[in-house]
């Protein structure tokens, strides 16, 4: 299994170097809506600042459909699905596989927004280390059931609008952990919550949502690839 | 001999659509059997039964050993599908798809460059993404990942199409060989003039079923095609 | 299964009769609880009478959140599990969930009836809504998976995977939407103010109140479990019709024999 991991991976790797199209263009589209956002919430500093955390996931959260559903298109063109499931793969290594590229490009791409919140909205990062830490669990978690999902409705005609609608949902709890996660590591104040230690809970539930979903992914995986 | 694939009534569905309406075949091993017959016969949906990819709404079917409805896993990687889509990653390279499928397969890479070589996809073809390559060198591709697999089943859809003159002998060349080895092979083909030498039995399918078989003149006088007289809804030796 | 079948029948005599005491049931113990909830229970001190939604909003809660979640991802575990795969389970688990979404919905309308007159809006980010109204979404999730078409087992095997997922989300959701409000003082107060104290004739009647609603719920899985097999039926009976045509492409007359090619 771990070495079709590496193996898909490097593939799906590979040809996002020689195509770029997640760094050309589902990062861009990423950017684009942290500054739609500024436009929706500016023209004053402060309340963007304040929302940094919550609008910062938001635009990951779209970005890792649009990235899941690269990753899929990619067998799609010219019945590569098929050559996959013949190819001898084991499917918890297909997942595997699929899963970390994703997670890759959207860990570059959370880099670059996290530059992009400190400039466009004026945040302070107060603590990098648990920054880190949410941002590797929760796309390590975004991209294990973006995948999950991706490989579900791959092949249907329907997809482009059914992967958001299934996907989003199930998201919606690292959207909330992961912001106040980051509320924490900048410094924000929730409500009432006080600052410097409640971030702990919320990592924790990052990293239980994305060992629960890898682990559903790779025992799921291979019945799932069954559907024609 | 030991029998490869055995379908008895299977029916499958594509959405609502009866593909197959219950075939009935037998394919012994090492057995050369030509698939016949008009278009959406159901040809393309046999072959994508014995790969594993349909599966049987109802009916039985086993092919290499494997029960369709319990192992399909297990027997797509014995299996081998050239199908009318290419299945190749146009970003990579013509060597980089090859290499990713004997990998996937657990292959030994040693005999990629002779393969490729041989199908005229040596020098600056094997480093050229495969998405700027002429239909015909994407078959050929498509059929260097094939042979790197060495499977057991041979699944080929209308090979011939898209291949020019010398690509169609290499073909009957390749085929012949991976028979001697052992393995079995079924082919879809509207072209009878290419595809009856190599085989050893032309089954007829219209309407999703098999209407009817007739052994090609011994095996053994492949080369000879026998008379053709083309009537409508399909071909039949005269 | 023939298509000149002249009457259908779903499933057995005595199921059919089970079926229909179990629906009897239900509506005399709703029934119940509308009365006993309605005029002999008493009114609460600070709530009034809008206490008398606990009869019911707990109970609709209960059976959306733990009874037909819960029967909809044993049911897709057991249909994925290839010892214990059966049509049965798949369509357990689709009556499960469709059912489970209009209690879904009424829970979410329950509680915002109930909200109103104490917070002043139809909604708020209560805990317990915003959990459920996700889980609404996760629901009709899986009702989308199944309108698309495909082969019987390709949309189980799709349908499975997604309640398996949503189901696996549910205890997140719960946890996170928990922990977002305990750090919110204010959210806090208003909980508080929805849990009155519970004594006397009205823990009866919020006990009868789940049993009704479990029959209920019962009840209905039963009578869309039926509708299922019946679908499926039909789906054989016009998968039949498409055969015949499709021998008609090769043979010209339809003969309707399948087994005999010709000569």
């Amino acid at each position: 299994m771990w070495r079709d991991t590496v193996l898909v991976a490097g593939k799906d790797l590979r040809i996002e170097l020689r195509s770029r199209v997640v760094m050309q263009q589902v990062v861009p589209v990423a950017v684009l809506v942290l500054v739609l956002f500024a436009f929706a919430l500016g023209p004053d500093r402060a309340p963007m600042a304040q929302a940094a955390p919550g609008l910062f996931w938001v635009a990951v959260l779209f970005a890792s459909v649009l990235a899941v559903q690269r990753s899929f298109a990619l067998e799609a063109a010219d019945g590569a699905r098929d050559g996959l499931r013949l190819s001898g793969l084991d499917p918890a290594g297909v997942f595997l596989g699929k899963t970390a590229a994703v997670a890759l490009q959207l860990a570059i791409l959370e880099v670059v927004l996290t530059a992009g919140v400190v400039v466009l909205y004026g945040s302070h990062v107060r603590s990098y280390g648990s920054i880190v830490v949410a941002g590797l669990a929760g796309t390590a978690g975004l991209a294990a059931a973006g995948t999950l999902y991706g490989a579900l409705a791959a092949g249907l005609r329907v997809r482009e609008t059914l992967l958001p609608f299934l996907f989003l949902p199930v998201a919606a709890p690292v959207l909330l952990a992961g912001t106040r996660a980051w509320q924490v590591a900048l410094g924000i104040a929730g409500h009432a919550g006080d600052v410097d230690n409640a971030g702990d809970p919320w990592l924790r539930l990052l990293l239980v949502f994305a060992a629960v979903y890898l682990a559903l992914g790779v025992v799921i995986f291979g019945p799932l690839q069954e559907a024609s | 001999m030991p029998t490869a694939v055995l379908l008895r009534s299977a029916v499958c569905v594509t959405g609502r659509f009866p593909a197959l309406a219950g075939v009935d075949l037998a394919v012994a091993q090492g057995e050369v059997v030509v698939l016949e017959g008009p278009n959406g016969a159901g040809k393309t949906s046999v072959l994508r039964v014995c790969a594993g990819l349909l599966p049987l709404a109802d009916g039985e079917g086993t092919v290499l050993g494997c029960d369709l409805r319990r192992d399909a896993p297990a027997l797509r990687k014995r299996v081998g599908m050239l199908g009318h889509a290419a299945a190749l990653y146009d970003d990579l390279t013509v060597f980089e798809n090859v290499r990713f499928a004997t990998r996937a397969a657990g292959a030994s890479l040693s005999g990629v460059d002779a393969v490729l070589e041989r199908l005229e996809l040596g020098g600056r073809v094997r480093r050229t993404p495969v998405g700027r390559l002429s239909a015909g060198q994407r078959r050929r591709v498509a059929l260097a990942v094939l042979m790197t697999r060495r499977p057991e089943l041979w699944l080929l859809d209308e090979p011939h199409a898209g291949l020019d003159a010398g690509a169609r002998a290499v073909l009957g060349e390749i085929v012949a060989e991976a028979v001697t080895d052992g393995a079995t092979v079924l082919l879809a083909s509207h072209e009878p003039q290419e595809s009856w030498p190599l085989a050893d039995r032309v089954v007829s399918l219209v309407g999703g079923r098999v209407v009817g078989e007739r052994p090609v003149r011994g095996a053994g006088s492949r080369g000879e095609a026998p008379e053709l007289r083309s009537v409508p809804g399909g071909v039949h030796v005269a | 299964m023939n298509a000149t079948d002249p009457k259908v029948e779903p499933w057995s005599p005595t199921a059919t009769w089970v079926v229909r005491g179990l629906g009897l049931a239900a509506a005399v113990a709703v029934a119940a609880t509308v009365w006993l909830g309605l005029w002999v229970t008493p009114p609460d001190q600070t709530q009034h009478d809008l206490v008398r939604l606990v009869y019911i909003h707990p109970p609709i809660a209960w059976v959306a959140l733990y009874l037909a979640f819960g029967v909809a991802a044993a049911s897709s575990v057991l249909w994925l599990w290839p010892r214990t795969r059966s049509r049965v389970w798949d369509r357990l688990a689709v009556s499960a969930v469709e059912v489970g979404t209009v209690f879904t919905a009424l829970t979410l309308v329950t509680g915002s009836i109930w909200g109103r007159p104490t917070w002043g809006v139809w909604w708020a980010w209560d805990a317990r809504l915003t959990s459920t109204a996700l889980l609404l979404v996760l629901l009709l999730g899986y009702l989308a998976v199944r309108r698309v078409p495909a082969d019987p087992d390709s949309r189980a095997r799709r349908s499975a995977v997604v309640a398996l997922v949503a189901a696996v989300d549910v205890p997140i959701v719960h946890f996170s939407v928990n922990w977002w409000h305990t750090l919110h003082q204010g959210a806090t107060v208003l909980n508080a103010n929805l849990s009155p104290t519970i004594h006397g004739s009205m823990a009866w009647t919020l006990l009868l109140g789940f049993v009704a609603f479990t029959l209920l719920f019962a009840w209905m899985l039963a009578i869309r479990y039926r509708v299922e097999v019946l679908s499926e039926l039909l789906q054989d009976s016009q998968l039949d019709v498409a055969l015949h045509e499709r021998w008609a492409e090769g043979t010209g007359p339809v003969t309707g024999d399948p087994g005999v090619a010709p000569a």
